[in-house]
């Protein structure tokens, strides 16, 4: 492929949702050739949907707020197995991070004395667990996301940004060293395939709620990111863990924000029941989003669900009143009047468990460095490679993400890895460039593509991979319905392998994409499902009936899905925080 | 069986000389699906049917497009509230150059949008904390911030369609005067001096197509008028 | 900003207070020479001719005139940039009707104040 088109940058930053322009704004103040490449215009990134808030210690609400008690909260949530370095650096850097986008312009909503909004969301305490519930979340209205989004892409405008907009990264390039040194990527309006050159490139591609029939997540959201990492023969961490949003809308998938019950809205069974206080007498409808999700399985599974089918639950929010929904919900009321045809005003929200995020991902430090393992099972460096936001697990959600603690992640991490890169190329960095052969490698799935003459359609596999992963890897697993989900993950592969691309024409092919896609999506299917079946206990997101308790003796650790041998090995758990006391496991109750 | 009568604008560069219009037929089975179900369901069908879609919820502004002659986001554009007669008819957002099928070329709306400078301006040094601004200041910003970037208001403007490259469009001014009106930016001179030749904002004739159209509720014509207001007291 | 040298105020703003001035104008003129046609019915040409031998009157009708003048410039310049996107074309019909607008006033002007 010598008659290739290459472009060079010093980083590329795959992915323009809140991390990647986070990373880039960084890079682009220090005049570093950055550029973002995004399969979105970067303002249709996943992020834009995000909605409750930003869960930061600005001590705003509370005065007295403290970044110590986030983090315990944050490790506590995680089900223990949050790095509490990594943890300490994103509480403490926090409000840094959170003033920054304030200073950038983002339109937080505001108490009477001018400070930033509040509001209380999931899991938050004061004093170590000791103080009650905490208001830590930072609110622009109820689309936080949308105004965190907008305000990083309009400073990176404002900074002279490069922007590949609409193009497609296809794989990651690996020198003879196994270093990494740029991408393959499609330019979508042409069909162009470019060889992107960098010292530095940066997975900023978000999480793959698609691998799931049922998800709150955009359509886009298929896990590019891991696939090129792991295709390229790097581990992933803790893919088992996926949180399962409380509050989807039934039926659409659409989500409502655990705003509304930080708002003071709950959860209601077919009796009418506020079933949480049975489930989580303290916390009740703001205990983990592990633990509601559960309860509301649970009280399905006994009968006690609504509807014909009895098959979800409601979400009550006309007790507060309709000055509220205007002020802080707004765009809930609107979505529930389309998707579920309820004014929440006056009438309850349909709601069931939903996929929502993926707490695993690319294993990086806190500095966005992507991490593996040597043969004796310690960390390395992967040089060139970086990984943040969704698609990292740095890792801060441990077994269970809080709520509002997705956006701080994107900034302070985005913000991390732009400052290391920018010091690690002032340094320098020298790898060897890819070899012709090296190239080709990374052109073969695209080419196998291309060249694919006949086979079953992108369509019926993705649909038939959604429903596996729905059936066999859901809010409770167990190990033979888990086995024959990854028996039949293994037989979907080869038929993957087989598929056919119809359209090879050039021009805004979204059949090629979504067919790049579809190889993303089994990557990531079969890393959370080979994970999954490993993790023989309960903790956070991942519970089974088989092992229904939470195993600190053999399982206070890490998973780490190796894709070359199929195998899962595990990674220490960082307890040792720098400035904190490390917060030791305790039995985990809200 | 229900069937859908669906007719999509069709254009690919590479093979088309002329774009054409395709009839598709649809069994929606009776469910008021969202029009962007409907093109997954064709696109199952039809491969090398093209159109964006990114979030699936109406607040990424992907799949803007003109749907039985009116713009607005196949994802939360129902069935019952656009077919009539039976028949649906796709066409990409007017105004704009179509890269194929249902996809424009958004640069001259996204051109028009960095024109305006769209970010917060204040030249004086930041505080350590947030700057502070009053609940009632930041009310000004409700019925602004919100856009969606998804052009469906700048694709329906006439004026935008005669002058895309000088007058600024619904969408643009809206931001415009999103910023104007934030307390916290300081920037708002040299905004209004951008603003007062004679087609970025005066353009607009009032025909009011934004308001009509915005998937949003967004109101550009008043944020309009409200530059004028500005431009005004400042000239005078 | 978008410049230009055509436009009659050389910015947007003024532009659009000269097309509002000069509607009220033309509306406050309408209005009193529709009154004073209702309110003489048998008018002759001597009251008509007196009326126009007034110098407030004469005052009125060419400030009238200037702002039709003015008016017509300003939104004719509007409509030649919307539809005549050839450069060619567009000057071209601009000369015209400045010319136009010209005589015109040039031509009023005769008429209050001639013999």
């Amino acid at each position: 492929m010598s008659n290739m088109r290459s472009l060079t940058f010093d980083a590329i930053i795959i992915g323009g949702g809140g991390s990647g322009l986070r990373a880039a704004l960084e890079l682009a103040k220090s005049g570093k050739k950055t550029a973002v490449l995004s399969k979105v215009f970067p303002t249709r990134s996943h992020t834009v949907s995000a909605q409750g808030g930003i869960t930061c210690a600005i001590a705003s609400a509370d005065p007295n707020d403290d970044w110590r008690w986030h983090m315990y909260d944050t490790v506590k949530g995680g089900d223990y197995i949050t790095d509490q370095d990594a943890a300490e650096y994103m509480c403490s850097e926090g409000p840094k991070a959170v003033f920054e986008l304030e200073h950038m312009g983002l339109p937080f909503s505001r108490f009477d004395n001018g400070r930033i909004y509040q509001r209380p969301f999931g899991g938050q305490s004061k004093n170590f667990g000791e103080g009650g519930q905490a208001a830590r979340t930072c609110a622009a209205a109820d689309r936080t996301g949308h105004a965190l989004l907008h305000t990083l892409y309009q400073n990176n405008l404002k900074n002279n940004t490069t922007f590949l907009n609409e193009w497609f990264a296809v794989d990651l390039v690996k020198n003879a060293n196994g270093d990494v040194v740029g991408c393959i990527a499609m330019d979508i309006e042409t069909g162009e395939v470019v060889h992107v050159k960098s010292k530095a490139t940066v997975l900023a591609t978000g999480g793959a709620g698609r691998i799931y029939a049922s998800t709150t997540n955009a359509l886009i959201n298929t896990g590019d990111g891991i696939g090129m990492a792991l295709r390229a023969g790097f581990p992933m961490q803790d893919m088992e863990m996926w949180q399962f949003h409380p509050t989807g809308i039934y039926g659409a998938g659409v989500l409502v924000t655990e705003g509304c019950r930080g708002e003071g809205g709950y959860l209601i069974n077919k009796d009418g029941e506020r079933f949480m206080e049975r489930y989580a007498p303290n916390a009740k409808d703001l205990a983990g989003r592990d633990v509601v999700a559960r309860s509301m399985v649970m009280e399905i599974l006994e009968g006690r669900g609504c509807g014909e089918n009895g098959d979800h639950v409601y979400l009550k929010l006309d007790h507060l009143g309709e000055e509220v929904l205007n002020k802080r919900l707004p765009g809930i009321s609107e979505l529930s009047k389309i998707f579920a045809h309820a004014d929440p005003v006056k009438a309850p929200i349909p709601v069931v468990p939903t996929c929502h995020y993926m707490m695993g991902g690319v294993p990086t430090n806190v500095h966005g460095q992507a991490i593996m393992q040597d043969a004796k099972g310690k960390d390395q460096i992967i040089n060139g490679l970086f990984a943040c936001g969704e698609a990292a697990c740095v890792s801060v959600h441990g077994a269970n993400r809080l709520g509002g603690n997705s956006l701080l992640d994107l900034v302070v991490f985005g913000r991390a890895a732009g400052i290391f890169i920018e010091s690690a190329l002032n340094e320098g960095i020298d790898y060897l460039d890819a070899s012709e052969s090296d190239v080709d490698t990374a052109m073969k799935r695209i080419t196998r593509w291309n060249e694919s003459t006949g086979g079953e359609s992108v369509a019926d596999l993705k649909a038939e991979l959604q429903g596996i992963m729905q059936n066999s890897f859901g809010v409770f697993r167990q190990e033979d319905n888990m086995q024959k989900g990854v028996g039949q993950l293994a037989e979907l592969r080869e038929r993957i392998a087989n598929a056919h691309l119809a359209d090879k024409s050039g021009a805004f092919n979204t059949a090629r994409v979504e067919a790049l896609e579809l190889d993303n999506l089994m990557e990531v299917a079969e890393a959370t499902a080979i994970a999954a079946l490993d993790r023989k206990e309960s903790r956070g997101a991942h519970s089974r009936y088989d092992y229904p308790d939470r195993d600190d003796v053999n399982w206070l650790k890490h998973s780490m899905y190796f894709p070359a041998e199929k195998k899962v090995g595990k990674r220490d758990v960082n307890f040792k925080p720098k400035t904190v006391d490390t917060f030791e496991p305790k039995v985990r109750t809200y | 069986m229900s069937m859908l009568q669906v007719a999509i604008y069709r254009y690919n560069p590479e093979t088309d000389s002329a774009p054409y219009m395709q009839e598709y037929q649809v069994d929606t089975q009776g469910r008021d699906l969202m029009v962007l179900n409907v093109l997954e369901m064709l696109k199952a069908q039809d491969t090398t049917l093209a159109y964006r879609r990114s979030c699936r919820e109406g607040v990424c502004g992907s799949d803007g497009m003109n749907m039985n002659g009116k713009n607005g986001l196949a994802c939360i554009t129902s069935l019952s509230e656009v077919v009539k007669g039976g028949k649906l008819t796709l066409r990409p957002l007017p105004g704009l150059p179509v890269i194929r099928d249902l996809v424009v070329d958004m640069a001259l709306f996204y051109q028009q949008y960095e024109r305006i400078q769209p970010y917060l301006q204040n030249d004086e040094p930041a505080p350590a904390i947030e700057r502070l601004q009053s609940p009632e200041e930041r009310d000004k910003l409700d019925g602004l911030y919100e856009c969606i970037l998804c052009a469906c208001c700048s694709t329906a403007c006439p004026s935008f369609w005669w002058n895309p490259d000088k007058f600024v469009g619904p969408a643009g001014l809206l931001q415009a005067y999103r910023f104007l009106a934030d307390s916290r930016d300081t920037a708002t001179r040299e905004r209004l001096a951008d603003l007062e030749d004679p087609f970025s904002v005066f353009r607009c004739r009032g025909i009011m197509n934004c308001v009509a159209v915005c998937p949003k509720g967004l109101n550009p014509t008043r944020a309009i008028g409200k530059i004028r207001e500005m431009l005004l007291a400042d000239a005078t | 900003m978008v410049t230009n040298i055509t436009n009659l105020g050389r910015s947007g703003l003024s532009d659009w207070l000269i097309q509002r001035v000069s509607a009220v104008i033309l509306a406050l003129y309408t209005l009193f020479i529709v009154l004073y046609l209702l309110f003489n019915p048998g008018l002759d040409y001597a009251t008509w001719s007196g009326l126009f031998a007034q110098t407030w009157m004469r005052i009125f009708t060419l400030l009238a005139l200037i702002s039709i003048a003015a008016h017509a410039w300003v939104g004719l310049w509007t409509v030649t940039t919307d539809y005549l996107k050839s450069t060619g074309v567009r000057v071209g019909a601009q000369i015209v009707i400045i010319l136009a607008i010209f005589v015109f006033l040039v031509w009023g002007i005769q008429v209050l104040w001639g013999a």
